[in-house]
């Protein structure tokens, strides 16, 4: 054999193992449809065939469970912590990378110590503070300590060191104040920034189950991690209805997914790169 | 303009601040600063130093205040108590079951992606879409997989003539069974960081160690695996820390069973501080915790500091 036809036959060889296991990663989300689409009778039987499709489920689910009030809950404490993410990280990061001001560097080590401190050791005494400031069971309670991320600042530090100065120095001939140049010019020149932190917050706030588990004990204002938790009780043997709560809480975040996918990999690609 | 800045301020020229805006900005950067300095130190910084200090008393969560002062004793206890040990080494446990696979299979799916030149989209897609998925979407998915009689594991391997252990449900099954959804669940990310990692590589290296008759095989043990050290040191390490930071998954899948098998550092805080509410005692068990975290960020540190000596 030629180089030239292995090389080709070990390249088939990769590409039929890459197929076999994206098909093996993605048969739990098709099992899951695949129940959620048979009657609750049907599903004692372990087969992908359906003998009688039905949607069912899904109309059970959005009668039976709160899940559309969970999605506005989650939609509205995510979108909060984004924007607050975003806006407080961008504003401290324009300041430590253009302003000059005394103990700038001892602020920015400030900020980076909160890197290292995991969220969920802080739990206790959050929850503690909460509860004194009466905001338990409030949407607040969930953003708030999800706001002040010291890596949403990073990444903007970084992205605003990387941008050049001349046009700010026109402006600032031109007699524009700072806050001025950081909505003209700094903001809009940093879109890839801020759709990394807001997607990248978003999701986090979405998904985090330990600390809305913790603040919001009321049903009417849970979260759809905290709100699914309890369906597994529920719904008990009716698998079917499980599976189609598990499709409906999964769909708003395969949406960001699909919308965002080149923003989110390239994200992920982009701490590498730093690391 | 950037060297005469320098030598008026003693900065380094890296600074580059233009000197116009050198003056008088402390007080416009104390309005961008302070809104994010304020809720950092509200709600991080001030926690971080409460939850401290909370680690020296018997507070208890159904008393105001901090109630009486305890020195030491709650570590001492923690260190002492065989719920503690049992609850950190099921957490070291997960972690030493998921992070080996998590990081070979990542690392060997990029690789065939990385020679695949279609459908990209397709495998980021199928190994990425489950990482974004909330955790109790898939809890819910898993257990129906796992469920006895009837689930899809059981069936399939039924059918290869392999008998299924009875996964969430054996104790010894228990955390390999949750290893197996968190590979599932967030291979993604480590197969992105990878992947971004394998672009970097200069395409030229492979075509003349191809000119000079090397296999593919050849080719990745020379070239690829070298290369991506720095890659696999990110990877290793941030795997590390999220799977001490486990949680989510063994609350929604086992709750902590059978018989507290499963049970990790983070639900044994849990438990103590809002169950038992010994909030000081939790406290101390955080801390200790985030000890080992600090520890695992102080070897990457190290690690890197290393590899760029070497470079």
């Amino acid at each position: 054999m030629s180089i030239e036809t292995r090389v080709k036959l070990f390249n088939r060889i990769c590409a039929g193992v890459l197929i076999a296991f994206a098909l093996l990663w993605l048969m739990p989300l098709l099992w899951a449809l695949d129940t959620a689409l048979k009657p609750n009778a049907e599903t004692t039987r372990t087969t992908w065939l359906i003998d009688d499709p039905t949607l069912g489920a899904f109309s059970r689910t959005l009668r039976e469970t709160d899940i559309l009030r969970w999605f506005g809950s989650s939609l509205f404490i995510a979108t909060l912590t984004a924007v607050g993410a975003v806006l407080t990280g961008s504003l401290a990061a324009y300041a430590l990378s253009r302003l000059r001001f005394r103990h700038r560097n001892l602020v920015f080590w400030f900020v980076l110590a909160g890197i290292m401190i995991p969220g969920q050791v802080l739990i206790v005494p959050q929850f503690r503070e909460m509860d004194s400031f009466g905001l338990l069971n409030t949407f607040w309670a969930v953003s708030l300590p999800q706001i002040p991320t010291a890596i949403a600042v990073f990444i903007f530090k970084q992205f605003f060191d990387g941008l050049p100065r001349e046009l700010e120095e026109v402006a600032r001939m031109d007699g524009a104040g700072f806050l001025r140049i950081y909505r003209r010019i700094i903001m809009p020149l940093a879109r890839p920034a801020v759709a990394a932190v807001a997607i990248f917050t978003f999701v986090g706030s979405w998904n985090d189950l330990l600390w809305p588990l913790l603040v919001l004990s009321n049903p009417d204002i849970m979260t759809v991690p905290v709100g699914l938790a309890t369906v597994q009780g529920s719904f008990g043997i009716r698998y079917a209805d499980t599976m189609a709560s598990a499709i409906l809480g999964a769909i708003p975040l395969v949406a960001v997914f699909l919308l965002f996918q080149r923003n989110i990999v390239e994200g992920i690609a982009g701490t590498g790169l730093k690391g | 303009m950037t060297a005469e800045t320098a030598v008026r301020t003693g900065r380094s020229a890296r600074e580059d601040i233009p000197p116009e805006r050198g003056r008088g900005a402390g007080l416009p950067a104390a309005g961008f600063l302070t809104p994010f300095l304020l809720l950092y130190v509200l709600f991080i910084i001030g926690p971080a130093l409460y939850g401290l200090l909370m680690s020296f008393f018997d507070t208890s969560a159904v008393k105001p205040g901090l109630s009486s002062f305890a020195g030491l004793g709650n570590y001492a206890e923690a260190l002492q108590s065989a719920d503690f040990w049992s609850s950190l080494w099921h957490t070291i446990w997960f972690t030493i079951l998921t992070t080996p696979p998590l990081i070979i299979v990542a690392f060997g799916l990029a690789l065939l992606a990385d020679r695949v030149k279609h459908g990209r989209w397709f495998f980021r897609l199928a190994f990425f879409a489950p990482y974004i998925l909330p955790s109790a979407v898939v809890a819910l998915i898993w257990i129906w997989l796992y469920t006895p009689g009837l689930g899809l594991l059981e069936t399939g391997l039924g059918k290869l003539g392999i008998t299924a252990p009875a996964w969430l449900g054996d104790p010894d099954w228990a955390m390999p069974s949750l290893a197996l959804t968190t590979l599932w669940w967030t291979l993604g990310f480590n197969f992105v960081l990878y992947l971004a990692g394998l672009q970097e590589i200069n395409r030229d290296l492979y075509e003349a160690a191809s000119m000079d008759g090397a296999s593919p095989w050849q080719q990745i043990r020379s070239i690829t695996i070298p290369m991506l050290g720095r890659t696999t040191t990110l990877v290793a390490v941030l795997q590390v820390i999220a799977s001490l930071k486990v949680f989510d998954q063994m609350y929604l899948m086992t709750s902590g069973g059978p018989n507290f098998a499963t049970r990790s550092i983070l639900q044994y805080v849990y438990d103590e501080g809002f169950t038992n509410f010994r909030i000081g005692y939790a406290s101390a068990v955080s801390m200790l915790f985030f000890l080992v975290v600090l520890g695992v960020s102080a070897v990457w540190f190290a690690l890197i500091r290393r590899q760029e000596k070497e470079v």
